[in-house]
This record gives C-alpha cells, structure tokens and sequence, in this order.
C-alpha cells in the first residue's frame, strides 16, 4: 500500500505539495482548519506579474488534485506525535490519521492593523487595510459612495520593519502590492491622486522595477519617502496623514480620502502553534526555521516533518508554488529511504 | 592616668574626619543658592525642627523603612546605629562619673576600661542596681555585635534579608567596611583581656576574660589589643568621607535640608551632593529595579549614586533607566534618584539648539468654554483613547475645547527626562500661553506623562488639572455619565506617571469597578510593575524593552483576566502585543458602557423642541 503523508494546511502551498505528492504516487490527506480551501489567495483580486486573478490561479492549482488526495476541512490540527516510524496527527474534532511523513503547510497571517492604533484602523471608517482592498476591488465596488477621491495614500510596512510591534522582518511583497493596486486605483480612478509613503522600496522581483517606473511615469503615482507617524479623521470623515518627507527633510500634511494600510505577514496562529507542539526551532520573526535555510529548505530539525510555503517565511504565490514542489521532492526523498 | 599613645590612631582619625566633613559641608552649603542658605539657617528656629529631629530619630536610627522592608535588614541596621549611639552616650556617661562630672577628652570614655579598673559601687549607683554601667554597656556592645552576626550572615543568605542581589563593593567600601566590622568584636576583646586581668567587666567581658585567662597571657595581649582597637577606629575614620558610611552623617543633613524646604532643583547643586552622599549603598533599589530583567544590571539607582559621586563617566549607566520611580519608592532614605539621574543627563547631553520658529504658530481656540481637553502626543498615537473622550465630553453634555485637535507641540515631559531642561522650557512657555488663551477652568489630559509636567513645572494661574481618569471619575460621581456594568473579569495596570509620579491610584479603580469586577494584581499601586514602554529609557532596544513588558504582562495576567485595563495611552500601547487579550484604556471602557440617564434624555429633548 502507497505510503501516507499528511498535509497541514490547504492554501497554495499545501495544495500544491498535495497534487505533487499524489502525482507521485502517495496516498495525501490534506486538513485544513476553515470550510473551504484555498487560504488567502480565495480573497486575493489579481496577482502580479500577469494579473491573474486570484480565484483563477486557485482553480488551477486545484486541478492537480485527485482521488489520492483526501480533503479533511473545518479540522484543526491539536497534536501531532512522533510514535515509532510513523506519526499520529489528530484534530479538534477527534478526527485522527497516521502517517508516514507530514508537511507543515499552515502559512501567514497578515498583520493586524489594529496594533498600529496611530494609523486608525478599525477607528476611522476611511482607513483600510491593503487584503480590505482586494477584496473590494474583487467585488467591483471600492470606493462606490465616492465617485471620484481626491486623494488616496498607500502606507508601506505596516506591521513589518518596525521594532515596536516586534516585527523586525520584511514582508517584501507589500512594496510590489503596494505598486500594484496604486496602479489599479489609479486605472479606476484617473483624476486621483495616489501617493505611496515608503521607507525602502524593495522591487526584487522580474518585472517589479518595470512596473515601479510605469507607475511613476504612466500613472503618476506619487512616492513619498517617509514613515507615517499618525493620521486622523476630520469631520467630512477625510483622514489627514502626518508624514515626514525624509528626502526633502520636509514635515507633510496630507489630507486623503482613503488610507490603505500595506499589512505585513507573521506566521499564522497554526504555525506558530505546531512550532511549539513540536519543538521545531524559529528565529525571532516567529516563522519555522528549516533544517538549512539554503540547501534544505523544505526539511525541518524532525525527520518526517517537512515544511512548504509562507510557514517559513514570506513568499509570493510563484515562490510558495516553488517551495510545495520542492517540499514534494523531500518527502519523496525521504520515504524512500 | 588619662592619657596613653595607644589612643592616637583614634583621636588623629577622628579630628582629621572631623576636619574632612566639616571642609566639605562647608563647601555644599557656600555653593547653595542664598534663598537656599536663608531656608537652611530659618530651619534651626522653625516649626520643622521636631520634624527633622523625630525623623532623625526614626530613620537614622531605628532604620523604620528598613524595617518595613524586611524586618532583619531593620535590626541589622538598627543595632550598628542606635547600639553604637548608646554605646558612646552611655561611655561619657559613665566616664563623667568617673571622674566626678569634669569633661573628659573624647577618647577617655571610649577607652574608660583601659584606664579604670574599678569594681567599687559608684555613687550613682546605689540609687540604681549595682554594676548598672557595667551591665548596661557589655549589654550594648552584644547589641552591636548581633548587628555584626546578622551583617556577616547577609554575605552568605541575602535573600532571609529581602535582597536578591546585593550592592557590589568598591576598594574604599571594603576598607571601610572591614574596619567597621574588626571595630567591635575588637573592643569586645580589649576589654575582655583587660576584665581576665583586672575583673572590672560586665557579665559579657567579665566572663571571656575568665576564660581567657584561662589559656592565654594577657599580660602581654591586653596592651596590644587596645591599639588594635584604637587602630581600627582610626582606619573606620580616616576612610570614612569617601565610603559608603558617609551616609551616618549625611543623612541627617540631607533631612534636615529636605525639611527645610529646599529641594534639588533644575540643576545639580549642592543638595544633589549631599543626597550622593546620603546613599548608604543599602542595595533596596537593585531589586525592585526591572533592568535586570532584561539584564542590564549597572544601572540601578545605587550605581548611578556611586558613579555620581566618584565622578565616573556614565552616559550609558544614566541613559539606561526607565525613570518609572519604583527605587525612588523604595529608597529607605528617600533620594530622589530620578532627579540626580535627570540632572546628570542634562550634563551629559548638549542642550540642543533647536529651531523653535514653529512654536510661534500654535492656535488657540476661538470659542470660550469651561473645560479644555489636551489628549497629547500619545492621546493622538491612540485615536481609540482620543475618541472615547470625545464621545464622553459630548454624552455628559460638557462645552469643551480641544487644544491639540490639529496636533500640537509636545507638553516637555520626554525633553525635561533626557535632561534637555531649556528645550523643555520653551515648549512649556509656548504651551502655557496656548492653555492660558483657552480661559478655561479645567484641563484634562488623556496622557500621564503630560499631567505630570502640568502639575510639575507649568504655572497655569490655578487651573485645575485633571487626568482624565479622574474627570471621569467625578463625572460619575455627579451623575452626568452613567455607567452600565457589564458581566467580565478586569485588573487595572497603575501607569508609572500616574500612580507613582501623580499618586493617583484610586480614581481609575472606582470608574472601573462601576463597570467590570476588578481582580487583584500581586504587584499593583506603589508597587505596580512598568510596561517597558517608558519614554524615559534612551538606550535600551526593542528586544530589552519586550521582556520587562513580557515580565509585566505575566504578573499582570496571573488571575488570567478577560481584560487589561490601563489609565495611559503609552501603556496601552505597549501592553498590547496583539496575543489575543483585550488592552484598553479606561477612557475606552467608559464610552463603551455608558447609558442616557433619564435626567439627560428628558434635557435633551427639551433642547431638540427649542431648537426646532
């Protein structure tokens, strides 16, 4: 009988090392904790470069999928031992499976804005949060009771970079996202002005820098260097930014329609929780610290417990695709041994 | 006889610390400002004086908050202060009699045993118990000596003392500290071989002199052990103004200036010196000192004290301090430790030359109302906090101007704690007209840092100021809130500017006991734990800052609470790591939980029909 593996975490990641491990051969039992699967991606509008859209890229994703793969939603995962040469994973539920080898899929959680209370997320109406957006511009309905905003501002490294929410790690896709939907702001909305306040702008990414000189020359967008200190509401419900703009050494006020605060990524609850049930070791982001962080990336300090996507750090779609098949590649690897 | 050279180390230690102490207070007191001099001299004819004296009495020699502190640190204390106190009066009480009331040069009552062998019932006596003095004195140096036991078991188990850790010794201390200790089983054996020879001890040195004649020549040691004495108390004396028992006389002018009204000043001056001097490097403070924590353990309130006073550089030790006031709570001599470690930054740090033209363009508002809110700096980097005061103001039916609602310039709190004192000033002139211009009654502030300067350095012609924990809390107390109780579990966290910089303990506990059942923290009031958050430190990093949080948060959380409630935007801030427990301000509580009350209702819509 083919070997088991159990997969924690139906985002891209876990889907991807599922259809890849069942191509292979191996009997899969993906377990996720929500309803449905998909993870954040379900909730993204469009990915860039290409501007596929979110949902679309999910359905492919999900075609790889097949009989071998056995989907285990609304479980989520409480313990998971290491019994002889196999592990026992159980659920809330009672649900329980053994399995020759298992992959840590349990991804990000975005960054709760709330904690930057000065930015006034959840306080003032106007101010939304970068996933807020997508999931606005996937409806077809931002900004519908504002026919036309002056004035939007997108803020970079909200929850990343920054020592007081004990974050010291950069998310790295926010810049590009951040570059992204000021674009599509600026498309739905050609009279707006959009200005982007950043510390760095890190376009590390093929076609990154391209689409950062497009926005700056095509679409006008304006990029402010500088980290917001705080913003308020004035009462038309407008939110006024304090910035200081670092490269003119000049302080601003800037009075805005809309606030979209750029949220980082942290290792998701289920990530952190399984690093502490299993001892595995982390660094100070909080994300599971692989057993080589350049030459085996996919493998953790356990034998058998294997690691895939965002739960070791923040990556892009294309990146967490990558890391799944390589995580595929390990297991393989390793069962057979 | 009255007279042997044995005595000389003694006498010559004694008149050059004499000459030492009385070069040097008179150096403090010439640099004192004349209004300060003027204080000092009125204080000797003034109401204060049977203040200072019981004080002296109660603290520097009971030792009662050492006492409070742990009761064998107390005895330990107390026995070397009062036992050797009553040691001396008793001698010269003694030795007068002896010789027939005549005063006696200082070293004949010390060393009376060396130059008396009498075992005749005095005069006096006969109206007492026979032996008295000789009872009474062996009594008190065993006194003493129970003081030395304790001191050299504090070595071993400082813990059955209340210290965890104990202050680490200079050179100068362990001379002084070793004489100090040789001083008394010395005397204790001097008078000892004198007693084998000559019987004329008490039950104490009477009986080892027995024993002791026993098995040794005394003869030959009792000559010897008198200078032995002398010695030590000449070496106890000579090291004496440059050790830590500079604290013995220094302390007793540090209370008598304190209750004279003079004060430390923007500046370090003269009081500053004396308080230096006045630490007795007990180590009360390195405990309750949460640097340690986060493993920075050089820069506890005693430290600072010794680098001041050696006049070693230290901008890292001065810099590295949360200035959350729990030494200055501990202190049992009551130094300002905050202000000695303010002042010693303001040397350190450059006043800044800083563009102030801005200042000039403050608004003020333009409407007259009764109250003005100032949520300051850390009121707008919580616009939770900001707006559940709005939306108190506007339910109790308060008329009230918002100062800072643009934002503003800061109160001068955070300048005047790195020491930047003229910076500061001109922020709190241009502040001071700003508030002034409103011709309100009350200012309330949502931030603790700013009430505490208010309160501190401000001259706001009587206007009350307020925390806003307290205006809410007579706002409740005069009914025009209302609070409706909600079924959780909260404990309150006392910020350090409020509680123990303001005093205000009690206010934020009444509101929130109107609300929410309010747990006990282990650690709370007086003794409440800082969040880590402290604008005060200007060193330390983020890592650091997050483990005397985290040490915080678990004492907080021990009855594991459904809710942190704090009085202050910067602890709000800081406490709340986003783990899932719900960190709110008191302000945010209330204007979650506020109901109409009828009287209200019916007002208001009394006022909607007028208006319409």
């Amino acid at each position: 009988m083919a070997k088991h593996v159990v997969v924690i975490g139906a985002g891209p990641a876990g889907l991807e090392t599922s259809a890849k491990l069942s191509k292979m051969g191996l009997r899969v039992t993906l377990v996720e904790k929500e309803e449905t699967s998909g993870g954040h991606l379900k909730n993204w509008h469009t990915l860039f470069p290409g501007n596929m859209p979110g949902l679309k890229a999910l359905e492919s994703i999900k075609e790889g999928l097949d009989e071998n793969v056995k989907i285990q939603t609304n479980t989520q995962v409480t313990a998971l031992e290491a019994v002889n040469d196999y592990f026992t994973v159980s659920g809330h539920n009672g649900w329980q499976e053994k399995a020759d080898a298992v992959v840590l899929a349990t991804g990000f959680k975005l960054f709760d804005a709330r904690r930057k209370e000065e930015y006034g997320y959840g306080i003032y109406e106007n101010v939304i949060t970068s996933s807020d957006l997508e999931t606005l511009l996937a409806k077809g309905n931002l900004f519908s009771n504002h026919k036309n905003p002056a004035r939007i501002g997108f803020v970079h490294c909200v929850g990343s970079r920054d020592e007081k929410v004990n974050n010291l790690h950069c998310s790295k896709l926010c810049c590009i996202t951040a570059v992204k939907q000021a674009v599509e702001v600026k498309q739905l909305f050609p009279e707006t002005e959009v200005f982007c306040f950043y510390m760095d702008l890190r376009m590390f990414g093929r076609h990154y820098e391209e689409l950062y000189k497009e926005a700056q020359e095509k679409y006008n967008i304006q990029f402010i260097r500088g980290r917001l200190s705080e913003s308020t509401e004035d009462k038309e419900g407008n939110i006024i930014v304090k910035v200081e703009d670092t490269l003119l050494g000049k302080p601003l006020r800037i009075k805005t329609d809309f606030l979209v605060l750029m949220t980082g990524m942290e290792p998701a609850a289920g990530t952190k929780s399984l690093t502490a049930m299993l001892g595995l070791k982390d660094v100070s982001d909080k994300f599971i610290r692989p057993l080589d962080e350049v030459l085996q990336p996919n493998f953790t300090d356990m034998p058998g417990v294997f690691v895939a996507g965002t739960c070791s750090g923040p990556k892009s779609v294309s990146e967490t695709l990558a890391d799944a098949r390589s995580a595929a590649l390990a297991v393989e690897a390793f069962l057979k041994e | 006889m009255t007279f042997d050279l044995f005595v000389i180390p003694f006498f010559g230690g004694l008149l050059f610390m004499i000459i030492v102490l009385f070069l040097k207070y008179s150096r403090w007191i010439a640099m004192m400002d004349a209004s300060d001099r003027v204080k000092a001299g009125m204080a000797f004819f003034s109401a204060s004086l049977p203040v200072t004296i019981r004080e002296i009495f109660w603290e520097s020699l009971l030792h009662r908050r050492m006492f409070k502190k742990n009761p064998l640190l107390g005895f330990m204390h107390m026995s070397f202060a009062l036992g050797w106190l009553l040691l001396i009066l008793m001698g010269n009480l003694e030795s007068r009699i002896y010789s027939g009331g005549h005063i006696n040069p200082p070293y004949y009552p010390i060393f009376l045993k060396f130059f008396i062998h009498d075992k005749r019932v005095l005069p006096f006596e006969i109206f007492t118990l026979p032996g008295f003095f000789r009872f009474t004195m062996d009594l008190l140096l065993l006194f003493v000596l129970s003081g030395l036991g304790l001191a050299l078991f504090k070595r071993a188990r400082s813990k059955w003392f209340g210290l965890k850790r104990t202050t680490r010794h200079n050179s100068f201390d362990k001379w002084a500290i070793i004489s100090l200790w040789l001083i008394f089983p010395l005397r204790l054996l001097a008078e000892s071989f004198t007693a084998g020879i000559y019987q004329g001890g008490g039950f104490l040195t009477n009986s080892l002199g027995h024993i002791f004649a026993a098995f040794l020549p005394l003869k030959y040691l009792v000559y010897p052990s008198w200078w032995a004495y002398s010695s030590m108390l000449g070496i106890f004396f000579i090291t004496l103004p440059w050790s830590r028992f500079m604290h013995i006389p220094t302390e007793i002018v540090l209370i008598f200036l304190r209750n004279a009204g003079i004060e430390q000043g923007k500046y370090p001056g003269s009081f500053s010196q004396i308080e230096l001097r006045a630490c007795p490097r007990c180590g009360v403070c390195i405990d309750v000192c949460q640097m340690n924590e986060a493993g920075l353990t050089g820069s506890s309130a005693v430290y600072l004290i010794r680098s001041l006073r050696e006049k070693q550089a230290g901008v890292f030790l001065h810099s590295n301090c949360m200035m959350c006031g729990r030494c200055l709570e501990a202190c049992p001599v009551g130094i300002d430790t905050l202000g000695l470690r303010v002042g010693a930054r303001g040397v350190d740090n450059r006043q800044i030359e800083a563009d102030f033209t801005y200042l000039a363009k403050q608004p003020v508002p333009a409407t007259k109302a009764d109250v003005v809110y100032f949520a300051g700096c850390m009121g707008h980097l919580t616009p939770g906090v900001k707006n559940a005061m709005i939306k108190i103001f506007e339910r109790a039916g308060i008329d009230f101007n918002f100062l800072d609602e643009d934002g503003s310039i800061c109160c001068g709190r955070p300048l005047k704690l790195a020491g930047m004192q003229t910076a500061a000033s001109k922020l709190i002139t241009e502040n001071t007209k700003a508030i002034l211009g409103t011709k309100a009654k009350i200012l309330v502030t949502s931030c603790p840092i700013c009430y505490k300067i208010f309160n501190t350095d401000y001259n706001l012609n009587g206007m009350q100021v307020m925390h806003h924990s307290v205006y809410i809390d007579t706002l409740v107390k005069e009914g025009k809130i209302v609070l409706e109780p909600a079924a959780f579990r909260a404990v309150y966290h006392d910020p350090c500017e409020l509680g123990r910089g303001s005093g205000i303990y009690e206010q934020p506990r009444n509101v929130l006991k109107q609300i929410a059942e309010v747990a006990d923290v282990a650690q709370d009031r007086e003794n409440s734990l800082c969040c880590g958050g402290s604008i005060g430190d200007l060193a330390m990093s983020a890592v650091q800052r997050n483990i005397i949080r985290d040490g915080a948060l678990s004492i907080l959380c021990e009855s594991n609470p459904d809710m942190l409630v704090t009085a202050c935007p910067l602890c709000k801030k800081t406490l709340d790591t986003g783990n899932g427990l719900i960190v709110k301000d008191i302000a945010e509580i209330v204007a979650d939980r506020m109901t109409v009350s009828i009287k209200q209702t019916v007002s208001r819509s009394l006022a909607g029909q007028m208006s319409v």
